[in-house]
C-alpha cells in the first residue's frame, strides 16, 4: 500500500508492513462478516439443501488448520491459474494469471507488457490467497456464531411478530436481529481478534505483512528483542483497541 | 418457485460435485509417475504415493520408519482408549505412562539394540501427535493454576495471573513461537543450548496455558456459590475446597469445550512448520520442493487438509456426544 524502496529504513519498512497488515485485517473482517452471515442465515433456512450445505461448510472448513488452507488457496492460484501471456479475462480487462489478479482502475487498464501485465490495479497471488483463506476461515466460525445467536432469540418472538403480520425477512430485520446482536457481538469480537491474529502466518505464504518483515529484519539486523517487542506491542494494541470498540458498539446496544 | 430454487441448486451440486470427481477421481493419475502426472488433466495421486514415506516420517532413517510408525499407532490408541468412558480412573495413568515409555524408547532407541535417533531427525505425523500430546500435558496443570489464580483474593496473584492470559491470547502464536527460536537462546548462558523441539514445545504449551485457563475459569464461575458456602461450612481450607469440592465439578461442566480447545491446538501445531520443525504439513511443503515433483500443490495441500480433519472431525463427534450425553445425565 505504501511506496518502499530497498534504501529506506527499517522503521519505513515495519511501516509497510503494518499498514499491510491493517489491508488485509480490514479487507478479511469485512469479507469474513459477509460471508459467516450469509452463511449462518443459511444454516437457519426451511430449506433443507441450503441448511446442509452450510453444515457441511462450516463443519470442513473448522476442522483444517488455517495454514493448510492458506497454503492451499496459494498454491491453487499459483498453479492453477495460466502464466500471463494465457491469462483467463472472466469479464474484458481483468485477468487472471498466476502473477496476480489484474483488474481496471482509474489509473488505467491493465496490458500485457513483457512477461506480466502493467497498468490498473493488481492484487499480489499472496496477497489474494491471505485474504481468501482468511475470510473464508473466520467465515466458518462467524456463521456458528450468527446461528447460535439467531437460535437463542425466543421461538415466542418469532410467533409474535408473525402474527403482527410481519413478513420473514422482516421478522428478522426488527425483531430478532436486535435481540440476536447483543448474542452475537462478544465472541465475534474474539473472531475479528482471531483473524487479526492469524493474518500474521503471511510469513508463511511471503505476504509482506508486518511479522514477515519484523522477521526479516531480525534476521539482517540480529535485533530479536527489539523486533519481537514491537510484534507484540502492536499486536496488544490491535487487539486491546478491536475490544474497547466493540464493548463501546455493546454498550450501545443494549 | 422453492422447487425450481431446489432443482436449480441440487443440478449446481451435482455439476460441481461431477467435475471434482472427474479431476479428482476418474482423470487421476495414481502411479508414482512426474511424466504421467504432467501428461494428465486430472490430479495427481502419485505424488502422495511416491513420497508417503517422507510425509509420515521426515527425516527419520529409513530403515527404522517402523519406528515412529509404531509410536504413532500407540499414540493414537493412548487417545482413543481414554476418551472412552474412563475418565478419572487410576489405571488410565499407569496406561499413559506405559505408552509413553514405550514411545519414547522406540523413537530415541539407544537400548534393546535400536540405534539410536537424535530428535533433529523426528518429523511428520508422530511429531505432530507428540507436540500435542506434550502441549497439552504440560499446558493443562498450568491452566488451571492460572484459572485458579486469576480468581483469587490476593491481588498480586491475581493480577499476574489475568496479565499472563491476556498477554498471550492478545499476541499471535507465532510471535510466541519466534520469541521460544530467537529469543530464548539469548538468555541462556554462553555453552548452554535447548534443543529446537522443546524450545517450540515449551512455547506451544505456554500459549494453549492461557486458552485452557479461560475455558477452566467458565467453569469455575459456573459453579453455584452455595457449594463453595457448603464446603465452607463443612470447615475445609482453602485446598481442601478447591481440589475436592469445586475443581472436579467445574472440570466436568468444561470437558466439551476442552476438547473444543484441544482441536485448536492440534490445527495450532501446525505453526511450527514457520520455525523449521518438520510436522505433517512441514514434511508436506518439503516433498514439494523436490525438482522432479513441483507444481503438485493442490494435491498436496488437499491431502493434508484431509489428514488433520480426520483427526480433528473425529474428537469434534466426541465432544459432541458428550455434549448430548451431559444435557440428557
Amino acid at each position: 500500500m505504501l511506496a518502499y524502496s530497498a534504501a529506506d529504513t527499517y522503521a519505513r519498512a515495519l511501516l509497510v508492513g503494518l499498514a499491510n497488515t491493517f489491508q488485509v485485517a480490514i479487507l478479511g473482517i469485512a469479507a469474513a462478516s459477509l460471508i459467516g452471515a450469509g452463511i449462518g442465515l443459511l444454516s437457519l433456512s426451511p430449506n433443507a439443501l441450503l441448511r446442509n450445505l452450510a453444515a457441511t461448510y462450516v463443519e470442513f472448513i473448522r476442522n483444517v488448520p488455517v495454514l493448510v488452507q492458506l497454503f492451499f488457496w496459494y498454491a491453487l492460484l499459483t498453479e492453477g491459474l495460466p502464466p500471463p501471456r494465457e491469462a483467463l479475462s472472466p469479464l474484458p480487462g481483468v485477468f487472471l494469471t498466476n502473477r496476480g489478479l489484474f483488474f481496471p482502475s482509474f489509473s488505467g487498464v491493465p496490458e500485457l507488457q513483457g512477461f506480466n501485465f502493467a497498468g490498473g490495479a493488481a492484487l499480489s497471488p499472496e496477497f489474494a490467497a491471505l485474504l481468501i483463506g482468511l475470510s473464508l476461515y473466520t467465515a466458518a466460525f462467524i456463521a456458528e456464531i450468527v446461528r447460535a445467536g439467531v437460535m437463542a432469540v425466543r421461538r415466542d418472538q418469532w410467533h409474535a411478530a408473525q402474527a403482527l403480520g410481519l413478513e420473514r425477512r422482516h421478522v428478522l430485520r426488527y425483531v430478532v436481529a436486535p435481540q440476536a446482536l447483543r448474542v452475537i457481538i462478544p465472541p465475534l469480537t474474539s473472531q475479528y481478534l482471531n483473524l487479526t491474529k492469524n493474518s500474521s502466518l503471511a510469513v508463511a505464504i511471503g505476504y509482506p505483512d508486518l511479522v514477515s518483515i519484523a522477521n526479516t529484519t531480525i534476521n539482517q539486523t540480529g535485533q530479536a528483542i527489539e523486533g519481537i517487542a514491537i510484534i507484540m506491542a502492536v499486536y496488544l494494541t490491535i487487539s486491546l483497541a478491536i475490544s474497547a470498540l466493540m464493548n463501546w458498539t455493546n454498550a450501545r446496544l443494549r | 418457485m422453492k422447487k425450481v430454487l431446489n432443482l436449480f441448486l441440487l443440478l449446481l451440486l451435482l455439476w460441481l460435485g461431477w467435475k471434482f470427481a472427474d479431476w479428482a477421481l476418474i482423470r487421476a493419475v495414481w502411479q508414482p509417475d512426474a511424466a504421467a502426472c504432467r501428461a494428465a488433466s486430472g490430479a495427481c495421486w502419485g505424488f502422495i504415493v511416491e513420497k508417503h514415506r517422507l510425509i509420515a516420517f521426515g527425516t527419520y532413517p529409513y530403515e527404522e520408519h517402523w519406528r515412529p510408525a509404531l509410536s504413532s499407532i500407540f499414540l493414537v490408541a493412548l487417545w482413543v482408549l481414554s476418551a472412552v468412558r474412563s475418565f478419572g480412573k487410576p489405571g488410565l495413568i499407569l496406561i499413559w505412562a506405559a505408552g509413553l515409555t514405550a514411545i519414547g524408547v522406540l523413537m530415541w532407541g539407544g537400548i534393546f539394540g535400536l540405534p539410536y535417533v537424535e530428535n533433529e531427525r523426528w518429523g511428520g505425523l508422530i511429531l505432530t501427535l507428540l507436540l500435542t500430546t506434550f502441549g497439552l500435558a504440560f499446558a493443562f496443570p498450568l491452566s488451571i493454576l492460572l484459572a485458579l489464580g486469576r480468581r483469587s483474593e490476593l491481588p498480586l496473584i491475581r493480577s499476574l495471573c489475568v496479565a499472563y492470559i491476556e498477554l498471550v491470547r492478545g499476541v499471535p502464536l507465532i510471535s510466541v513461537l519466534f520469541m521460544a527460536s530467537v529469543m530464548l537462546p539469548l538468555f541462556l548462558p554462553a555453552g548452554v543450548s535447548v534443543d529446537k523441539l522443546l524450545r517450540a514445545q515449551i512455547a506451544l504449551s505456554l500459549f494453549a496455558a492461557a486458552y485452557l485457563a479461560e475455558v477452566v475459569r467458565g467453569g469455575l464461575q459456573a459453579i453455584p456459590k452455595h457449594q463453595y458456602e457448603a464446603a465452607d461450612a463443612l470447615g475445609l481450607g482453602y485446598f481442601q475446597k478447591t481440589f475436592l469440592i469445586v475443581l472436579p465439578q467445574a472440570l466436568r461442566i468444561v470437558v466439551p469445550p476442552l476438547v473444543n480447545t484441544c482441536i485448536g491446538f492440534f490445527k495450532d501445531t501446525s505453526l511450527v512448520l514457520i520455525i523449521g520443525l518438520f510436522d505433517l504439513l512441514s514434511t508436506i511443503k518439503v516433498s514439494l520442493n523436490d525438482p522432479a515433483w513441483t507444481g503438485f500443490g493442490v494435491e498436496a495441500y488437499l491431502f493434508a487438509a484431509l489428514v488433520y480433519f480426520v483427526f480433528c472431525f473425529a474428537m469434534s463427534r466426541y465432544s459432541r456426544s458428550l455434549e448430548a450425553n451431559s444435557g440428557s445425565g
